[in-house]
């Protein structure tokens, strides 16, 4: 009995990695997802990496003006701003505040979402309708006006900021993870849990939300990319991180009276957020395609 | 069609609801602010007993629930109140800004649809050419590409070093280009993958086959048979874009200073002046929220399936 238990356990665990093994062949197969990956780690490598690269204090917020808006050259590669900053120092430690408010605003929009979302698809009903009818309500109003509208009352910061693109992107989440849900909980292996007695909260994280993750991981990614989006939005209207911070949009918006002078100031943080946005959508699309072996024939 | 306007009342009535959520949502986030509005708008130079005053006045003395009441009740005399900073009223001069956005919505809708259609059919009927995967990966940076940084773009190539275009501001058909063209081909990427992947998934369907074997010609086949079948997800997208649009492409207005709805917002927003924030609030979820009727009822003109069962209902 004792083999044929091991045995057993043995082959569930080799099924297991052989899924993840399948979803990273498909993966590995997509050359543009591949190329969205290779970019993604870059840029975290670097933004963890950015003290070791440019001093925060003495290079990234520093002020001197014997050296403002100066064009790319060898000892500034990208140029001087303003005030005389290296704007590649400023992008590579705005990578830091990007990503970081890309990946909490989505852990927050998705634990708050995910929770509503699983909770409705589950116990359905007057539950369901109640939470649903409430996510509407946040539906009816363009995203970027709620979280312009949040900000304001709350005041610019970076927590501030990754709040309010958290709560208006909580209510795609709430719908995404319902849906996944409605489609698993019918299943088999759920009323097995509930025959051995299995709570409800249970059955919820370990039975339903696990195999509802494959439309959840495509979705993080794609949504991490909109994300950095709206913060450079924001910023660029004045409402998001505070001045001396380097963020892509609010360099963006800083370098908006040199146009005609220093156009430099505006093409580069641009250029660097299409960089990130494009490759978290490559990669977005990969996965989706690795997940859903359905939608690739 | 008797179906077909009961409908349209069951949609319109859920509206009231939705409008009472909205506004008391975004009035709970503006009380939230930690200013003081009255002394914000009393002046810098107001004394104490001034801001007191136009405290009163502007029925701020009173709890939050207090003043959305009475907010709500005016409301439904159709009264949307006066702007605490112009004073003058909420609904006139949204409405004077809203004619401006809706024509920038309607030409950039136009610019995307004009791209974006041909591209998505090229790319799905001749998939793996050289115009789909040109198509694709300017989609693609198109999706990536922050519009507001488009513009500055634009801005810095046709008016700043070549002068052919305005830089901002509404006159002549010439202010339109840009953000026009801004706000478009933001929208025309989206459309486009949407095309093409929607064109993909009819063309592998069996009564293609069927049409292409009883020897109709190719053009034919793709503009009957798979186009009239692919383009729901594809007006759904066209709606919903348009839907937003509607609702003022904030950054692009800002960035080309452009006198519309989503600048107007921002503006008002910026100044905690609530009533012209609520006001606006409510005009654009009640332009989004039809825009996505007609899109609905435009599915039944565009797929008799869907007609069949209003028609059954």
């Amino acid at each position: 009995m004792g083999t044929s238990k091991n045995q057993e356990t043995a082959s569930g665990a080799v099924k297991k990695r052989s899924q993840f093994n399948e979803i990273w062949r498909r993966l590995k197969k997509n050359k543009m997802a591949m190329v969205g990956l290779g970019i993604v780690i870059f840029l975290v490598l670097i933004s963890i990496f950015a003290d070791f690269l440019f001093d925060y204090n003495t290079v990234v917020i520093k002020q001197n003006t014997s050296i403002r808006l100066q064009t790319p050259s060898a000892a500034h590669w990208l140029g001087t701003d303003e005030f005389g900053r290296d704007i590649l120092a400023r992008l590579v430690h705005g990578s830091r505040v990007s990503l970081s408010v890309g990946v909490v605003a989505v852990s927050i929009a998705l634990l708050i979402g995910g929770t509503l979302g699983a909770i409705a698809g589950f116990y359905g009903g007057k539950i369901d309708n109640v939470i649903m009818r409430i996510m509407d309500i946040f539906l009816a109003v363009p995203s970027l006006l709620l979280s312009i509208t949040i900000v304001s009352a709350l005041g610019p910061s970076i927590f501030n900021l990754m709040l309010a693109i958290a709560i208006s992107s909580v209510p795609g989440y709430a719908r995404i993870v319902r849906a996944s849900v409605l489609t698993v909980k019918d299943q088999e292996f759920v009323e097995a849990a509930k025959c051995i007695g299995a709570n409800n909260f249970e059955i919820i994280s370990s039975h339903i939300l696990p195999n509802c993750m494959a439309p959840i991981i495509v979705q993080v990614s794609l949504k991490v990319a909109s994300a950095i989006l709206s913060t450079s939005g924001l910023s660029f209207l004045g409402l998001g991180v505070k001045a001396p911070t380097p963020e892509w949009g609010a360099m963006l918006s800083g370098g908006r009276a040199y146009l005609r002078n220093a156009p430099h100031l505006t093409v580069f943080p641009g250029i660097a957020i299409i960089i990130t946005i494009l490759s978290l959508n490559l990669l977005g699309d990969g996965l989706r395609d690795a997940l859903d072996p359905k939608l690739k024939k | 069609m008797v179906c077909m306007s009961k409908y349209v009342l069951k949609r319109l009535a859920m509206l009231i609801p939705v409008l009472i959520g909205v506004t008391f949502m975004v009035y709970f986030i503006l009380s939230l602010s930690p200013g003081d509005t009255a002394a914000m708008i009393a002046g810098e130079a107001a004394d104490a007993e001034t801001i007191e005053a136009t405290r009163k006045d502007l029925g701020l003395d009173q709890p939050v629930i207090v003043q959305y009441g009475k907010y709500m009740l005016n409301l439904l005399h159709g009264d949307m109140g006066k702007s605490y900073k112009t004073k003058r009223e909420v609904f006139p001069t949204i409405m004077a800004a809203f004619p401006n956005t809706a024509k920038l919505a309607f030409w950039s809708i136009l610019v995307a649809v004009a791209i974006a259609l041909p591209v998505g059919i090229i790319s799905a009927t001749r998939q793996y050419s050289a115009v789909d995967n040109v198509g694709m990966v300017a989609a693609l940076l198109g999706v990536a590409t922050p519009n507001f940084w488009l513009g500055l773009m634009l801005i810095i190539v046709f008016s700043l070093n070549l002068g052919w275009l305005p830089s901002g501001g509404m006159g002549s058909w010439k202010n339109y280009i840009m953000p026009a063209i801004t706000l478009g081909t933001g929208d025309a990427a989206l459309i486009c993958r949407m095309t093409r992947s929607s064109m993909l998934e009819v063309i592998r369907q069996d009564y293609i086959r069927t049409a292409r074997a009883k020897g109709v010609p190719e053009k034919m086949v793709i503009r009957k048979h798979a186009l009239k079948n692919a383009l729901i997800p594809v007006v759904t997208v066209i709606g919903l874009q348009f839907g937003s649009l509607l609702g003022g492409a904030t950054l692009t207005e800002t960035v080309f200073a452009w006198p519309g709805v989503g600048r107007l917002l921002v503006d008002s927003i910026k100044s905690k002046d609530a009533p012209l924030v609520l006001g606006g609030v409510i005009m654009m979820t009640i332009t989004f929220s039809i825009v996505n009727l007609c899109v609905d009822i435009l599915y039944a003109f565009i797929d008799p399936r869907i007609k069949a069962q209003y028609k059954r209902k």
